[in-house]
């Protein structure tokens, strides 16, 4: 993975590969970040014309409803130009925390990790019909 | 339920800005896992003080948060205490209500942070400021979780 | 008690102490060789007399207060630790709380030795007072031993609580990308709590796609328990994977029917077979781009 600043909560790298975008979240985000990456990611997707976007979260170890709030809205603008969001990676205990919390994100598609992401694009790109995974 | 503080010193951070968010969650994060907490507690923990102290930030007008290390027997834990000297809540009940919320959070913020800590006391009144106080331990204690 | 009576004890004590202080190096030699001490340091003879010429500095301190009953005497303070971690280690070798109160108990005798081979006349009064108040000191000092044991003895239960949770919660991988949790017994909610991490860890560790909750063996599921299997589901799908709850029994179902517990979102299949033939037959979906969602 590139990322220029790990960690450091003010830069998340965007990249393309092919017509999906890969957007790498690692350590404390601030939240002025997380609304920046909102508005970074529309843009992309506009300006070049990507289909699907995956958000590997693994290297979060925390998501509060703010960045649950975030996630959502990445995910619900994508949609609306029509490129698919997959959120993938998140942590055992991101997600035992999560659940607790009552935040369970149903409109969001989730995979194990990038590759699975891929591949779940991978299979609804062609017809791009906007099903979800019916969970 | 009460709890001994031990030999401990409380650690007092403002909340004041975006960057104070990241500063505290770091800090507890550092405390707990000092105090041995597991990784599912210690996420827990400082998920529900990220949201606890956005809400101090955002709401409260900003305040302070008191980060105290406790110990019961064998087990050990930590109290916060997000203080604000804004408008207080004017109705506690709604306010704890999945669901509901006065700014453009997912509205989890109070009644999410409650799933995830053993304590919980909410001190408000309208233009007296609030103070949420919660406890979490290293341990699940199922008999003392409020609110289940 | 009456007050000159206890004034002899507590002259008495403060001259122990003085004692205690000058024959140190005596004492905790000795107390090196004894039951307790030989079983807690087993490596190195002069750890063991370096220990006990802490406690000797402890016994000598709270006895020269004049208070040799005090049990929260501050002159214990300094040795609560390590008294803490010679009784931790005692029960860790199988030592119960009676047989280490008879090894501090055994500290004793040795000393009194000394205090009886150091006077002219053995008999004299004020030996016998001395030697009252040994025996009121070494009898706090057993009660401060056992007050740690038993701490210690609750947090042995605790940590053996907390394995036998996780070896009542295997996790099996069938085959690459189906993970399964068959339980068994009572599920209370520490249990399911555990069952929860598990499972999700293996989800994690393995990659798996699929997990299936297999409750067949389980005989009530209470309303926390079922939000716990919610949860669970819950946070599976949050991760990227699928959880199918297999081998509800009629009356658990009716159970969390009447609890008003809406499994709607969850998939659930009668059999542990069923669960996996589904997953299974998903997988194969998965591998296929043109299937569609059963």
């Amino acid at each position: 993975m590139t990322s220029a600043h790990p960690g450091d909560g003010l830069t998340v790298p965007v990249l393309a590969l092919g017509r999906t975008l890969l957007v790498t979240l690692q350590g404390e985000l601030h939240d002025r970040t997380a609304e920046r990456l909102r508005q970074d990611v529309s843009h992309r997707i506009a300006r070049s014309g990507a289909l699907g976007v995956i958000i590997d979260i693994s290297g979060v170890d925390i998501v509060d409803s703010y960045l649950g709030r975030v996630l959502a809205e990445i995910a619900a603008n994508a949609r609306l130009l029509a490129a698919h969001t997959v959120v993938v990676g998140m942590r055992p205990a991101v997600a035992v925390t999560l659940a607790e919390l009552g935040l369970t994100l149903p409109g969001l598609t989730t995979a194990r990790d990038v590759e699975q992401g891929m591949e779940w694009l991978a299979r609804r790109l062609p017809a791009a019909d906007g099903r979800g995974r019916g969970m | 339920m009460t709890a001994a503080p031990g030999s401990a010193v409380a650690t007092c951070l403002p909340v004041g800005s975006d960057t104070d968010l990241t500063w505290v969650r770091q800090q507890i994060r550092q405390v707990a896992a000092g105090l041995g907490f597991g990784l599912v507690q210690l996420t827990k923990l400082v998920t529900a003080a990220s949201e606890l102290a956005r809400n101090t930030l955002v709401y409260g007008g900003g305040g302070h948060v008191e980060i105290t290390p406790l110990e019961r027997g064998t087990i050990r834990g930590v109290r916060l205490s997000f203080v604000d000297s804004g408008p207080g809540i004017h109705d506690v009940e709604l306010a704890m209500t999945d669901g509901y919320t006065s700014g453009d959070g997912l509205g989890l913020g109070l009644s999410g942070a409650r799933r995830l800590v053993h304590e919980f006391e909410l001190d408000t009144a309208p233009g007296r400021g609030t103070t949420v106080t919660v406890v979490v331990w290293t341990a699940d204690l199922p008999a003392a979780r409020p609110g289940e | 008690m009456k007050v000159s009576e206890q004034e002899a004890v507590a002259s008495a004590a403060r001259e122990l102490g003085v004692f205690l202080e000058r024959r140190k190096e005596q004492i905790a030699r000795r107390w090196a060789d004894a039951p307790l001490f030989r079983a807690v340091f087993t490596d190195s003879r002069d750890e063991a007399v370096e220990a006990c010429k802490a406690v000797v500095d402890a016994l000598s301190e709270v006895a020269s207060a004049g208070s040799p009953e005090d049990i929260a005497a501050p002159g214990f303070d300094q040795v609560r630790e390590q008294l803490g971690r010679m009784s931790g280690s005692r029960t860790r070798t199988g030592a119960g709380p009676a047989q280490i109160a008879d090894e501090v108990a055994a500290l004793r005798a040795p000393v009194v030795e000394l205090l009886r081979a150091e006077a002219t006349d053995a008999s004299a009064p004020e030996v016998a007072e001395r030697v009252l108040a040994l025996t009121l000191l070494m009898g706090t000092l057993r009660l401060v031993v056992m007050r740690t044991a038993l701490g210690s003895g609750q947090e042995l239960i605790a940590r053996q609580r907390e394995e036998l949770l996780e070896v009542a919660t295997p996790v099996i991988s069938l085959r690459e990308g189906v993970v399964v949790v068959p339980l068994i017994g009572t599920l209370d909610s520490a249990r399911s709590q555990v069952v929860m991490e598990s499972l999700l860890e293996s989800i994690a560790d393995r990659g798996a796609r699929y997990a299936v909750l297999d409750i067949t063996g389980v005989s009530t599921v209470d309303s926390l328990v079922a939000q716990h299997l919610m949860k669970t589901v819950d946070a599976a799908r949050l991760m990227g994977a699928e959880c199918v709850v297999s081998g509800i029994r009629p009356a658990i179902a009716q159970t969390i029917v009447h609890l008003g517990i809406d499994l709607g979102s969850v998939v659930t299949r009668a059999t542990l077979a069923d669960a996996l033939a589904y997953a299974l037959a998903r997988q194969g979906v998965d591998a296929a781009p043109d299937a569609g969602a059963p």
